[in-house]
Parts: C-alpha cells; sequence; structure tokens
C-alpha cells in the first residue's frame, strides 16, 4: 500500500512538473514567443499590441548585462527565442556560432533602418541581427552635489578624492575597463596587455571612491539623490532626468562609447518563425515610436525619427551628427579570444582588491 | 521492507538532483577550459586567499551577532507560555514568509545616503552615515536574514528540557547561574550548534546579501563563483573549483564543531 502512495505522488509530481513546461504554450492560439532583453529597456505595453495582431504571446525575461547573457547562454540555457545583446557581443557570438542566421523575408521592415546601421562591422553581411536601440555613453552628475562650475567632461572626475564615497561605476568589465582606458587616452579596442593591466591599476586606485559598481541600481542611487557622479547610457539618462530634474549629462572629451544594440535568435531557438515576427513587429512604426518614447533611447527606424517628438528627434546626443559619432565616439569592437580571458582575470582582480 | 519503499522517490530525487550535480562540480573543477584533466584551477586558487578569508570572517561575524542575539531570545520564548508565546514564535516566522530578496532590498531604502535612517539621524542633527555598500550592512542582511534559523533551534532544545531536571539542581543548593550554566546551557548545545550550522552555512556562501547590500565593493565566494557563471568572468571550471574548495572547508569547520558536540545527541529542525 506504502509502495503505491509514493509512487502515485511521484508520479503526481512529475505530472505537475510536465504541466508547468506545457501550460504557458497552451493558452495563446499561435504560441509564444521567449524574448530576453536588459532591464528597463521596452515599453511592456506592447506585448499586448503584438498578441493582439498576431496571437502570439510574448514571455519576457531581463537581464543585466551582456557579459550575463553571454553567461547563461554559454552555460546551455535554453528556451530564449529573441535576445538583445549589444554590438561587441553580438560579434562573439557570431564567432562563436551561438547565433541563428535570420530569414530576412519574415523581416519586412528591416527596410526602415537606417541604412548607416546596416552591415555593421560586427554582423558585416547582416546575417544575425536588426538593430534595436542606440545610444551614447557618458556620466550623469547631480550638479547639487558636486562644485560650482567643476569640469565634468573629463573621466579624471570620476578619480576626483573630493566626490569620495559619491562615485558609482559599472558593474560589467567592458565598460568599466573603457573608462580606464580612455581616461589613460587609449583605445577602447586595445589588445595590449599593458594598457590593459594599466587601466586596472587605475580602477584599483579609484575603489576606494566608489560607492558602488551598479548596473540598473543606479536609477534609484542618482534619482533619490544617494550619489553625486555615475556613468551609464544617455537613454535611462533622460528617464533619471524625469524622475529627477536636477541631474546633468556630460561626455568626456577623451571620447566615450556609441553603441548598437540589436535582436538576435540564438541557436537552439524553437519559435523561429514567431521569433522573426516579433523582430518584424518592433521594426514597425507604431511599436517602434511607441517604444522609443517610453524608453527614450535612440531608435534605428527612419520613420519613427519623421514622426518623434522634436525635441528628442534634435537631442544631439540622442541622435548625434556625423562628426560627434566619429571624432568623439568609439564602438566596442568583438576582442580577440586571450583579451576577453585578460579581461576576465583583470576583472576579478579589481573586485577582489580591497 | 515495506517501509523502505516510501523512501525511495527520495532517494531517487536527490540522486538526480543533489548527488548528480556534486558530481558535475567535481568534473568541471578538475578539467579546462579545453577539455582533458587540468589541476590548473586550483593552482591559481591563491590569488583568491583574500576572498575566502573575508567570507568566512563576515559569515563568523554574522554567526556571533545571531548566537548573542538569538541565545537569549530563544531562552525567554522558551520559558512563556499561552499568547505571548504564540505572538513572538509568529513574529520570528513571519518575515519568513515574505521573499527573501524582496526583504533584503528593502534594507537598501533603510540603509541608503538619503534612507530612511539617515533621514531620522538627520533630524537629531547626526550623519548623514555611510551605511549602504559596506561590510557592515552586509553583516546587517546576513544576521537579518538568517536569525530565525539560530532562534528556533535552540528554542526548540530549551522548550524540550525537562522541568525536574531544573528543580533537581535547585534542590541541591544550585543558584540560577549555575543551574544555568551548568544543566540548561550543556542541555541546549545540540540547538546551538545546529543554530550555528544553519546560520554559517547560508552566510559563507551568500551572494545576493553582498550584491544588493554591499554594491560589489566587497568580494565574497558568492559573488566570485556567480562571476564565473553569470557575471563578467566567464569560467566555469573555476567557477566549480572554488566551490568544491568552499564545500571542503565548510565540511571540515562542521567536523570540527560536531566534534564539541559530541555525546550530545543530534538535533534538527
Amino acid at each position: 500500500m506504502k509502495k503505491w502512495i509514493s509512487l502515485a505522488l511521484a508520479g503526481a509530481s512529475l505530472m505537475s512538473l510536465t504541466a508547468c513546461g506545457g501550460g504557458s504554450a497552451a493558452d495563446a492560439s499561435n504560441g509564444v514567443v521567449n524574448v530576453y532583453n536588459w532591464g528597463e529597456y521596452i515599453d511592456e505595453s506592447i506585448f499586448d499590441d503584438f498578441t493582439a495582431q498576431t496571437g502570439i504571446k510574448v514571455n519576457y525575461t531581463t537581464f543585466e548585462s551582456n557579459e550575463a547573457l553571454y553567461g547563461k547562454l554559454a552555460g546551455g540555457a535554453t528556451g530564449y527565442d529573441v535576445i538583445i545583446p549589444s554590438d561587441y557581443m553580438i560579434g562573439q557570438m557570431i564567432e562563436e556560432d551561438m547565433l541563428e542566421p535570420l530569414d530576412f523575408d519574415n523581416i519586412p521592415n528591416f527596410s526602415d533602418i537606417d541604412e548607416t546601421l546596416k552591415n555593421p562591422a560586427y554582423d558585416p553581411e547582416n546575417l544575425y541581427s536588426v538593430p534595436y536601440m542606440f545610444g551614447t555613453l557618458g556620466i550623469i552628475y547631480n550638479p547639487t552635489m558636486v562644485d560650482e562650475g567643476e569640469d565634468m567632461e573629463t573621466w579624471d572626475v570620476l578619480w576626483n578624492e573630493k566626490y569620495s564615497g559619491d562615485i558609482l561605476m559599472f558593474d560589467n568589465s567592458r565598460d568599466t575597463i573603457g573608462i580606464a582606458l580612455k581616461k589613460l587616452g587609449y583605445s577602447y579596442n586595445t589588445t595590449d596587455e599593458a594598457e590593459i593591466t594599466a587601466a586596472v591599476d587605475e580602477l584599483i586606485a579609484q575603489r576606494p571612491l566608489v560607492q558602488a559598481y551598479v548596473m540598473d541600481d543606479i536609477f534609484e542611487k542618482m534619482e533619490g539623490g544617494n550619489a553625486a557622479i555615475g556613468v551609464y547610457y544617455y537613454g535611462d539618462y533622460l528617464t533619471m532626468h524625469e524622475n529627477n530634474e536636477d541631474l546633468a549629462f556630460a561626455v568626456p572629451r577623451e571620447g566615450t562609447n556609441r553603441y548598437v544594440d540589436a535582436m538576435c535568435i540564438p541557436k537552439g531557438c524553437e519559435n523561429k518563425e514567431n521569433a522573426e515576427a516579433f523582430i518584424n513587429f518592433m521594426c514597425s512604426t507604431d511599436a517602434g515610436l511607441k517604444n522609443c518614447e517610453a524608453t527614450y533611447y535612440s531608435s534605428p527606424l527612419l520613420s519613427v525619427r519623421e514622426e518623434l517628438d522634436e525635441e528628442l528627434a534634435n537631442d544631439p546626443y540622442a541622435y548625434p551628427d556625423a562628426t560627434f559619432a566619429t571624432e568623439q565616439c568609439e564602438v566596442y569592437n568583438v576582442l580577440p579570444a586571450e583579451t576577453r580571458t585578460l579581461y576576465n582575470d583583470q576583472w576579478v582582480r579589481l573586485m577582489n582588491a580591497g | 521492507m515495506k517501509s523502505k519503499a516510501i523512501s525511495y522517490p527520495y532517494v531517487a530525487w536527490m540522486a538526480l538532483f543533489v548527488v548528480a550535480p556534486i558530481v558535475i562540480i567535481v568534473v568541471y573543477a578538475f578539467t579546462a577550459a579545453g577539455g582533458g584533466f587540468s589541476l590548473e584551477n586550483f593552482h591559481s586558487m591563491a590569488q583568491y586567499a583574500t576572498a575566502f578569508g573575508r567570507s568566512f570572517l563576515l559569515a563568523a561575524v554574522a554567526t556571533v551577532v545571531c548566537l548573542l542575539a538569538g541565545y537569549p531570545l530563544a531562552y525567554f520564548l522558551a520559558r512563556e507560555r499561552g499568547w505571548i508565546h504564540r505572538m513572538a514564535t509568529m513574529l520570528i516566522m513571519l518575515p519568513m514568509w515574505m521573499n527573501f530578496l524582496l526583504r533584503t532590498y528593502s534594507w537598501k531604502f533603510l540603509l541608503e545616503r538619503n534612507g530612511l535612517l539617515n533621514t531620522l539621524f538627520g533630524l537629531i542633527g547626526l550623519g548623514p552615515f555611510q551605511m549602504i555598500d559596506t561590510q557592515g550592512a552586509i553583516v546587517l542582511g546576513m544576521v537579518y536574514n538568517y536569525l530565525p534559523y539560530m532562534v528556533l533551534p535552540i528554542f526548540s532544545v530549551i522548550a524540550k528540557i525537562d522541568p525536574k531536571v531544573v528543580e533537581a539542581a535547585q534542590d541541591l543548593g544550585a543558584n540560577s547561574v549555575t543551574v544555568f550554566r551548568r544543566v540548561i546551557f550543556p542541555l541546549s548545545l545540540p540547538g546551538v550548534l545546529s543554530g550555528i550550522t544553519m546560520v554559517f552555512i547560508p552566510s559563507v556562501s551568500t551572494f545576493a546579501i553582498s550584491r544588493l547590500l554591499g554594491g560589489s565593493k566587497t568580494l565574497l565566494l558568492g559573488n566570485l563563483i556567480d562571476m564565473q557563471f553569470l557575471g563578467s568572468a566567464y569560467n566555469p571550471h573555476l567557477g566549480s573549483a572554488v566551490s568544491l574548495v568552499m564545500m571542503v572547508i565548510v565540511m571540515v569547520c562542521m567536523a570540527v564543531m560536531n566534534h564539541f558536540g559530541d555525546g550530545e545527541e543530534g538535533v534538527t529542525l
């Protein structure tokens, strides 16, 4: 008798497990699409519009950084249909054969993408990615907490002892090490071990001044006046500014990063047609405009820029002219494997210091 | 024979979800990224000695604080009857019904530069203090989250002490200090040991508390391991090696501690 009970219990638990797995698929008529994106980077109300148009249900989850996304997928996680990494990470994933080529016949709205963003260096033949948003990295500060007339257009301000305990840095290796490289006048894409090590030495010297290494926690910190100076992405600065009008943005003259985040389909995707339908939908004018107005990021869609609120459309940081983009900005290229290993080791060295 | 059969599903569960993952960790720890047996991961272990030291120190501090705060609480709780007892037990359990991350996250808002505590200090002309993103905040998070795991086992052991034993000691002329020192405390040791185990182990391996309250300024073992899987330094082989070394050290700690508890009957919740 007892044996039967235990068997029944085991059976019941197994059934509930499988029920969980299949449950989400059963309630939408045309299946699902599993979208994996950065946090605070989409207007979630457009999922309803997408489901209304296509009958496909959206399962949405978020990641914190390109490196976290990579770790998840490299570790064998499946069940994602659309992912939205940044340029250099897309290049790395193409190199490691982690992405599925897209069928552009299913993505007719691709024609609306800005020509200058097509065939980018990270995906030269444009087989794997469709631009989602682009942006500029810079210094966000609270003028009420820094000295009047302080020169904010330099990375050096992040090493100023006056602001000890009031400085926020990125919690990811590429952005943080990149800032120190620029401070020292090097390229973001250097593979020189001495330059990268010197940059991390700078960061170790800076570490006692840093309040915290953050990603999306920066919203709460800067909006609440809990820190004076941070580094983050321009679109998110506009969101923060809406909640705290004191905040201001500066681009260091040593140069900064301009990046593109793009939609891709990972290998092992089980709903490829739905994924392509979703990518196509995100490139439609309505969805693009709505998303752009909610996130304040810069849209790669030409039709969206025409309809966009004039203030944002003429924003020099959101839609920079060609001179700014080429002279003051540098993109992250894919680093060779041994440099990536060096970045990993150096990042642990920084985090383990003091 | 029949009573044995009922444990089969659990044994199968353990094999699948406890033993198998440990085997995988061992395999990863002793291989390099390219495959093949390698001790490379352990050679680089020395450079993480500070992270090991930091984790064990902070976890030890949190455990001591939990013991100092939790023992008296458990002692008086075990002596109470009726509504006070029910209410106090309820209050200890209540926070555990809420999500762990949410509880920890809310401390962020209390400890921030312009958070609730600094605002209150400001009213009486103090501060602001830098409380968030410090090691103190991490210890606070550990104590807050794991205190119930110290109180409950001690409480259940003291509550079961036969009052006649205490009366016998008193009849033989022991004052209340002696009764506590010679009778109650030794009898409560099994509870103390399982309390220490249940606070120390999650504290030493936490990554969420140091992430949320430490602002990535304090690298604990949990964060080092997390970083090798889902962070900025992807290397599951090194992550597994660090996990393995941590498990071995924790097991040695527990073995040493249980040695002191020899002769006592082990208790579990």
